[in-house]
């Protein structure tokens, strides 16, 4: 399986994420956003990190730049899109995906573990998990408090698009298990072809015992699968 | 031709920044400070004589890049 990883000025993850790609056998490469052709990929990956020091809004330079009308064109194709924290905050720039990033709830950077349950495993990214599966997956964001449209919130629920949300280590979905004020809990979603996973925790992060855990891993053996 | 361009959160939008300044001034004791909303400002030069076309410009720049229209208002000026 073919990935490509997008590298803006201020990606910060996009090394750890290529390393949880290259041991999961992904054949990957790097590119640059100021290119304009896009290698053929199955998975394209818009890593986290602060591209562009998140001038204006976290995500809104990088979706304007060069390679992502490529990006675009892959995803109405139906090549498998990946976006962690800010690369989540990118496709809700582009349009990608409905909604938007606001500020955490509580105005602090959060950097820590949280657990978040798996919603939908009906999906190329989720297959390997199983339904209400809880993980431990670390989060490190300003912006990572989900808002959308009622209409649209209603289309998640609906649709299954609702891929993870916030809960604690026993699976509860409330205000205390939420770190930072995401509607409903949402820590991921997808769009309505399912093709497209937008989520602020990390899972490339935890794909070894030695350094955190492995609930990442699964992930991409997924879309392997 | 120069615009300036106000964007702040939609009134029903949370906005922690301008809550935490408006909290700090209370306690400050500006007391008579019903409420503060935070947004940003950008001063536009449009190369145009015309004013409407230019309006119509700044208007397409704020609705493709300067603003998201989910949780943001924004207000043209000319300057």
């Amino acid at each position: 399986m073919k990935s490509s990883v997008i590298v803006f000025p201020g990606s910060n993850c996009d090394r750890d994420i290529a390393v949880a790609l290259e041991k999961m056998q992904f054949k990957n490469q790097m590119v640059w956003h100021k290119e304009t052709k896009l290698p053929k990929s199955d998975l394209i990956v818009l890593p986290g990190g602060f591209s562009y020091g998140d001038y204006l809004r976290s995500g809104a330079i990088a979706g304007k730049s060069l390679i992502i009308d490529e990006v675009i064109k892959a995803a109405n194709s139906g090549c498998l899109i990946l976006g962690i924290c800010n690369g989540f905050q990118i496709l809700t720039e582009t349009g990608l995906l409905k909604g938007t990033l606001l500020r955490n709830k509580n105005l602090k950077f959060i950097n820590k573990d949280v657990h978040i349950k798996v919603l939908n495993n009906n999906t190329k990214f989720s297959n390997k998990y199983k339904n209400n599966q809880i993980l431990k997956i670390n989060i490190a964001h300003n912006e990572g408090n989900y808002f959308t449209d009622p209409n649209h919130l209603d289309e998640l629920n609906k649709e299954g698009l609702i891929a993870f949300k916030y809960c604690d280590e026993k699976g509860n979905i409330n205000n205390d298990t939420n770190p930072n004020g995401s509607l409903e809990n949402i820590a991921g979603i997808l769009n309505l072809k399912k093709n497209i996973l937008g989520m602020m925790p990390h899972p490339e992060r935890m794909i070894d015992e030695i350094i955190s855990n492995k609930d990442g891993i699964n992930l991409f053996s997924s879309l392997l699968n | 031709m120069k615009f300036s361009v106000t964007v702040t959160l939609k009134k029903n939008i949370l906005d922690p920044q301008g809550k935490v300044v408006e909290n700090t001034l209370i306690n400050m004791g500006m007391n008579s400070i019903k409420s503060i909303r935070q947004g940003k400002y950008f001063l536009i030069e449009v190369d145009e004589n015309d004013q409407s076309i230019a309006e119509k410009k700044v208007d397409e720049i704020c609705k493709k890049l300067l603003v998201n229209l989910i949780i943001e208002d924004y207000k043209i000026n000319k300057f």
